[in-house]
C-alpha cells in the first residue's frame, strides 16, 4: 500500500521537472566507496563541523510523534505505517525528499541560472547517510540528477560545501593536486543560542523558546542591516538551522568568489563579543563608536528594555549580578550598589538597572566619571543583546553548512528560509516537523475537489515564466504548511537569477564595447 | 615563477599592461631606474650581480628580516621596533631618501630590490615560509614608509606613482555623512575639516575593514588619508602572496624525538599525574575537561595535539578521550569525536596528512595569534585570553601564591608579554631544580632559554623535577 502512494507521488514530481534533461546512469553515483570519501578532510573543518552541529547536546524534548494524526490519517499513505516514526527514518525521508522538497528551486539557487552550468555540477554536496557514514565530494549535473541518488541514498543530513574548479567526483584524476581547489561559495554567518547561555535564564544547551529565541531577531536585524547598508549585499537569505539557531547565506556574485582574507574581514567587522568563559569584559570597544556600532546601539536598545531587561531578567540571580558589578567603573559606585541590593534581594534586573543611574546620580562616588559609566553602560547593552556569531563558518571559503530545507534529526522541523522583513512573525515552536507536513498532504486530499486553487498557480507559474503546460495536478508542497516557505525560497531565487543573468548581459556588451576599438 | 597578472587587481586597471611586455617593450637593454626610494616590488630585476653579491645581499636581508620578525615575537612597539632596528638597517640594508647627499643611491635600491627578489625564491618553497616572507616583508615595508627620515613629499611622489585610483570624496558625501565620519576621526575634534578622504572598494582594503577604521556605505571604503599608509600595503600584499603555489607540502610535524621524554610513563590514565608539569594553557584545558567532561572543538585540537606531542600514542589518546568524555555514550563518541583524534594523528585523511603524520603541536606562537577563545570555549593562552582575576584565579589554583611571582606576571600581561609571564611562571615553579641543575652542570644556560612552545614546557619541567631519580637515564638531550 505504502508503495502505491510513493509511486503516485513520483511520477507527479517527475512530471512537473521534466524540463531537465532525462536523467542518464549516475556516475560512480552509489559505487560503494563509502570510507575513501572522507580522505580530504580537512582537519580544522572537521573539528569545527562537530560543533556547529546541532546534534552535539542530544535532544531533552521527546522525539516527536503525531499524537492526534492517526485516526485521520487516510489509508494507503506511507504515514498510517509511521505514527511515531522518528524524523530521520528511511520511509519518512522517502516520502519528504519525494514529495516535497524543492529540488529544482535549490537547484536553481546554486546555479544561478535555469540551465544546467558547473555552478551547480562542480558545487560539493556531503552526505551523511543512514548508517552514518558521511560522504564529501558528491556532486550532480542537474535537480533530476540529484533527487534520485536522494531517493536512492536518503541521507539524513545534506550539506553544501563550494564550488571547485573541476567536478568533486573527479578529484583524483586531475594531474596536480593544486589544479583541484574551491573557487566559490556564498558567504555563511552561523549564530546559535547556545553560545548565550551565560546571559539567557530561561533554557540552556540545545533547548530554545519563544523568549530567547529573541536573540535570534535581534541577532539578524544587526548583521542583515550592517550586511545590506555597509557592504551593499543584496542577496542574504536567513536559514533556520532546525533547532536552536539560525544561518544566513549571502548569495551575491562578487561575494561568492571572495578570498579567505575578505571573509575574514567581514567576519571581524561584526565580531564584537570576544573572549572566551575566563575572558571576564567581552566588549571593548574604541571610543568614539564605530558607525556600525552605534546603528547596532540603536537597533539594539529596544530589545535591552523588553527581552533582556524584563523578560530575561539577567541579573536577578545575585551571581550573575555580580557579574554587572564587574563590568562597571569605580569601585564606589559598585560598593553602593552591592549595599542597596544586598538590603533587598530579588530586586528586578530593570530596577537594578535604574539603580546605576539613580546612585550615581545620588553621589555615593565622588571619583565617578559620567562618561565612563555611560560608556560602560553601553556595553553592557551590547554584551546582552550583540549578536554572537560562530566566526569560524564565516572565515573560510570551503566551509560546509547545512542545507536549506533538510530536516533536523532531532526536532524533526525543516530547515525553512525566514524572510528578514517578518521577522518577528517567526516562531521556530511553529516550524512544520515532517511528520506534520506529511499528514497535511493526506488530509488535503480528503478534501480535494478545488478547482479554483489550480487555476490560479497554474497562473502565478507563467507569471513566473514556468513552464506551467505540463502540470495536471498541483505539487504536494503546495497543500502544507511549508507552502510559504518554498514561495519565499522561489522568489529569492528568482531575484537572484535577474541580476546574474542582467549582470551577465552588461557585461557582455561591454564587452563587446571594447572589441570596437 | 615570478610570473604575474596585473590584471587581477582590478579589472578598471586594466591598461597596465603584462610587465614583461612594457619591460622588454624596448628592444635594447635597459638598466633598471630607480626614481623612489621605496620599491613595490612589481618588477622583477634583469641585470647580472657577481655570485658572491647573490649570497651576500640575500644574507644581509635575511638578518634584517630575522630581527624584525624577533621583535614581533616580543610584542615590542611600532615605535620601539623602529628604534631597534634603526642601526641594523643602516648596517646591512641602507635605504637613503633622495634629498640626502649619499652618493649610493642607486647601488642601495638595486640592493634591496635584488636581495627581495632572492628571498622571494627561498621563501616560495612551502605555504608557511610564504606566509611568513609576506609578513616580515610587509612589515620591512610599514617601516620604511612611515620612516620620519622620508619626507612627505617623497612618499606622496612614491604613492602617486602606484597609480592605485582612489577617488577623493565629494563635499556632498561629507556633508552627507559628517557625523560618521567624524566618528572615525576620533577624538581630535575639528580635524575632520581638513583631513582627507578617499573612496575605495571596500575589498581593496579589507585589513581597514576587518578593524572597523573605515567607514562602510553601500560597498564602499571611506577611508581617511592618514590610513593610506595600510592602502598601500593592502595592496603590496596580493603582490607578494602571489608566490608560486604548487609546492604545496604537509605541515612539518613535530618530531616526537625531540618533545618525548625517555623514562616517562605516557598513557591514558596517567596524564592526570603528568598535568603538574603542563603549562597553564593545558593545565586549564584539562581542568576544564574533568569539570564539564566535554571541551570545545579548538580545545580538543589544541589538546590532543599537545599529548600527541608529549608521546601519547593514538590508541591511548582515544582511551583518553573516551574516559574522559564520560556523559557521553559509545555511540556518540565514535561518531562525533573518534575520526578527528584519528585524524589529528595522520590516522586517516589525505595523502599529504597521512604522510605528515597528522598535524604539529601548536606552538604558543600559535596559540596566541590564531583562533582567540569566543564564549564557553577553553582553548587559547591563559596570559592573553583570560582578564588578570580569572588568570591570577587559575594561577592560584595551579599553586602560585607568591606576591611577587603574581605581580610580574601582572605587568608582563599589561605589557603584552605573555611568553614572559608563563617562562616566569615556569621559573618560580621549578626555581630549586633549576638552581640544582645550573650547578651541578647538568643543563647549560642554552637549555634553559625561553620556552615559546607548550611540549617544550612540559619537556623540560618534567626532567626538571625528575632530576635525582633514575640517575643518568634522564640526562639532557640537545635540545
Amino acid at each position: 500500500m505504502a508503495d502505491e502512494s510513493i509511486q503516485n507521488g513520483d511520477s507527479q514530481i517527475s512530471n512537473d521537472d521534466i524540463t531537465m534533461a532525462e536523467p542518464e546512469a549516475l556516475p560512480s553515483a552509489s559505487n560503494g566507496a563509502d570510507v575513501e570519501e572522507k580522505k580530504e578532510v580537512k582537519l580544522e573543518d572537521l573539528f569545527a563541523d562537530v560543533d556547529s552541529d546541532d546534534e552535539e547536546f542530544p535532544s531533552s524534548r521527546p522525539q516527536e510523534t503525531q499524537p492526534s494524526s492517526s485516526p485521520t490519517a487516510a489509508p494507503g499513505s506511507p504515514i498510517d505505517t509511521g505514527i511515531s516514526l522518528k524524523a530521520s527514518d528511511p520511509e519518512i525521508l522517502r516520502s519528504f525528499y519525494q514529495r516535497l522538497f524543492p529540488w529544482r528551486h535549490l537547484f536553481q539557487w546554486l546555479n544561478h541560472s535555469p540551465t544546467p552550468t558547473n555552478d551547480f555540477a562542480h558545487r560539493e554536496f556531503a552526505l551523511t547517510l543512514q548508517n552514518d557514514v558521511w560522504r564529501r565530494y558528491m556532486s550532480y549535473p542537474t535537480s533530476d540528477l540529484m533527487r534520485k541518488e536522494m531517493l536512492n541514498l536518503l541521507p539524513s543530513r545534506i550539506e553544501i560545501g563550494p564550488v571547485y574548479t573541476t567536478n568533486p567526483r573527479d578529484r583524483k584524476t586531475v594531474r596536480n593536486a593544486s589544479a583541484f581547489k574551491p573557487i566559490a561559495k556564498e558567504l555563511c554567518f552561523d549564530i546559535d543560542l547556545t553560545d548565550y547561555d551565560d546571559i539567557r535564564t530561561c533554557c540552556d544547551k540545545a533547548n530554545i523558546c519563544q523568549k530567547c529565541w529573541r536573540f535570534m531577531n535581534m541577532a539578524v536585524k544587526v548583521v542583515d542591516a550592517a550586511l545590506r547598508e555597509d557592504f551593499g549585499f543584496k542577496h542574504i537569505m536567513w536559514v533556520y538551522s532546525g533547532r536552536r539557531g539560525i544561518h544566513a547565506w549571502v548569495c551575491d556574485k562578487k561575494v561568492r568568489t571572495m578570498d579567505d582574507q575578505k571573509r575574514r574581514a567581514v567576519a571581524n567587522y561584526l565580531e564584537v563579543i570576544k573572549g572566551g568563559a575566563q575572558g571576564g569584559k567581552k566588549v571593548n570597544l574604541r571610543r568614539p563608536l564605530h558607525p556600525h556600532i552605534s546603528r547596532s546601539l540603536d537597533l539594539l536598545a529596544p530589545y535591552f528594555q523588553t527581552d533582556v531587561l524584563a523578560t530575561q531578567d539577567p541579573w536577578r540571580d545575585e551571581e550573575r549580578a555580580a557579574h554587572l558589578l564587574t563590568l562597571l567603573p569605580d569601585r564606589p559606585l559598585t560598593t553602593a550598589l552591592q549595599n542597596k541590593w544586598d538590603a533587598s534581594p530579588e530586586r528586578s534586573s530593570a530596577a537594578k538597572w535604574a539603580d546605576i543611574d539613580a546612585v550615581a546620580k545620588s553621589g555615593a562616588s565622588k571619583s565617578l566619571d559620567a562618561r565612563q559609566l555611560l560608556e560602560a553602560k553601553q556595553d553592557i547593552v551590547l554584551e546582552y543583546t550583540y549578536p554572537r556569531l560562530d566566526i569560524e563558518v564565516s572565515k573560510k571559503l570551503n566551509h560546509l553548512l547545512k542545507s536549506p530545507f533538510v530536516i533536523h534529526p532531532g526536532t524533526g522541523r525543516v530547515c525553512v528560509p525566514i524572510d528578514p522583513r517578518r521577522l518577528e512573525d517567526f516562531d521556530p515552536l511553529a516550524v512544520p516537523t515532517v511528520q506534520e507536513l506529511l499528514a497535511e498532504i493526506d488530509e488535503w486530499k480528503d478534501q480535494e475537489g478545488g478547482d479554483d486553487v489550480k487555476e490560479e498557480d497554474a497562473e502565478i507559474r507563467k507569471e513566473d515564466g514556468v513552464p506551467a503546460a505540463k502540470r495536471s495536478n498541483i505539487q504536494d508542497w503546495e497543500k502544507t504548511s511549508l507552502k510559504p516557505y518554498v514561495e519565499y525560497f522561489r522568489s529569492f531565487v528568482l531575484a537572484l537569477m535577474k541580476d546574474e543573468r542582467d549582470s551577465k548581459v552588461k557585461r557582455e556588451r561591454e564587452e563587446a564595447d571594447g572589441m570596437e576599438f | 615563477m615570478l610570473r604575474q597578472d596585473f590584471n587581477r587587481i582590478d579589472p578598471k586597471r586594466r591598461n597596465v599592461v603584462d610587465h614583461r611586455k612594457k619591460q622588454f617593450a624596448d628592444p635594447g637593454y635597459k638598466e633598471t631606474a630607480y626614481p623612489h626610494r621605496l620599491n613595490f616590488y612589481a618588477v622583477p630585476p634583469t641585470a647580472d650581480i657577481t655570485l658572491e653579491q647573490f649570497e651576500q645581499w640575500a644574507i644581509d636581508r635575511l638578518r634584517v628580516l630575522a630581527e624584525l620578525e624577533a621583535c614581533s615575537f616580543r610584542n615590542k612597539t611600532p615605535a620601539e621596533t623602529a628604534a631597534h632596528m634603526k642601526p641594523l638597517l643602516e648596517k646591512y640594508l641602507p635605504l637613503d631618501s633622495n634629498s640626502s647627499s649619499s652618493s649610493k643611491l642607486s647601488a642601495e635600491r638595486q640592493k634591496d630590490h635584488y636581495s627581495h627578489f632572492i628571498l622571494r625564491l627561498a621563501f616560495a618553497s612551502t605555504e608557511d615560509l610564504r606566509r611568513r616572507f609576506t609578513r616580515v616583508e610587509t612589515m620591512l615595508f610599514r617601516l620604511r614608509l612611515n620612516d620620519e627620515s622620508t619626507l612627505a613629499k617623497e612618499r606622496n611622489a612614491f604613492v602617486q606613482s602606484l597609480n592605485l585610483e582612489w577617488d577623493p570624496i565629494n563635499d556632498e558625501e561629507r556633508r552627507e555623512y559628517a557625523s560618521e565620519l567624524a566618528a572615525l576621526t576620533g577624538f581630535r575634534k575639528g580635524v575632520q575639516e581638513e583631513e582627507n578622504w578617499f573612496k575605495v572598494d571596500w575589498d581593496r582594503v579589507p585589513d581597514l575593514v576587518e578593524g572597523r577604521r573605515v567607514f562602510l556605505r553601500a560597498g564602499k571604503a571611506y577611508v581617511p588619508s592618514r590610513e593610506s599608509t595600510s592602502m598601500v600595503i593592502a595592496e603590496l600584499t596580493p603582490i607578494l602572496d602571489h608566490l608560486s603555489k604548487n609546492f604545496i607540502t604537509p605541515d612539518a610535524s613535530y618530531s616526537s624525538s625531540t618533545s618525548s621524554v625517555p623514562g616517562a610513563d605516557i598513557s591514558a590514565k596517567n596524564v592526570d599525574a603528568l598535568s603538574s608539569s603542563f603549562p597553564a594553557c593545558m593545565q586549564h584545558l584539562h581542568r576544564s575537561l574533568r569539570r564539564d567532561a566535554h571541551l570545545k572543538h579548538f580545545g580538543r585540537l589544541q589538546y590532543t595535539l599537545f599529548l600527541k606531542g608529549l608521546g601519547l600514542n593514538l590508541e591511548e589518546c582515544l582511551i583518553f578521550w573516551r574516559t574522559s568524555f564520560h556523559k557521553i555514550t559509545d555511540d556518540t563518541f565514535n561518531k562525533e569525536y573518534r575520526y578527528n583524534v584519528r585524524h589529528a594523528y595522520g590516522d586517516v585523511g589525505g595523502d599529504s596528512i597521512r604522510r605528515g603524520g597528522g598535524y604539529s603541536p601548536f606552538s604558543c606562537q600559535k596559540i596566541l595569534t590564531e583562533h582567540p577563545p569566543g564564549p564557553g570555549e577553553a582553548h587559547g593562552c591563559p596570559y592573553r585570553h583570560f582578564n588578570l582575576e580569572n588568570l591570577t584565579a587559575l594561577l592560584q589554583q595551579v599553586g602560585i601564591a607568591d606576591r611577587s611571582v603574581l605581580q610580574g606576571v601582572k605587568e608582563d600581561k599589561e605589557a603584552q608579554k605573555f611568553h614572559m609571564a608563563c617562562n616566569r611562571v615556569f621559573e618560580h615553579v621549578h626555581k630549586n631544580e633549576i638552581k640544582r641543575a645550573k650547578d651541578d652542570g647538568i643543563m647549560t644556560s642554552a637549555q634553559l632559554e625561553t620556552i615559546v612552545h607548550p611540549n617544550e614546557y612540559f619537556k623540560r619541567s618534567y626532567l626538571l623535577k625528575n632530576l635525582g631519580k633514575g640517575g643518568q637515564d634522564v640526562k639532557m638531550e640537545e635540545s
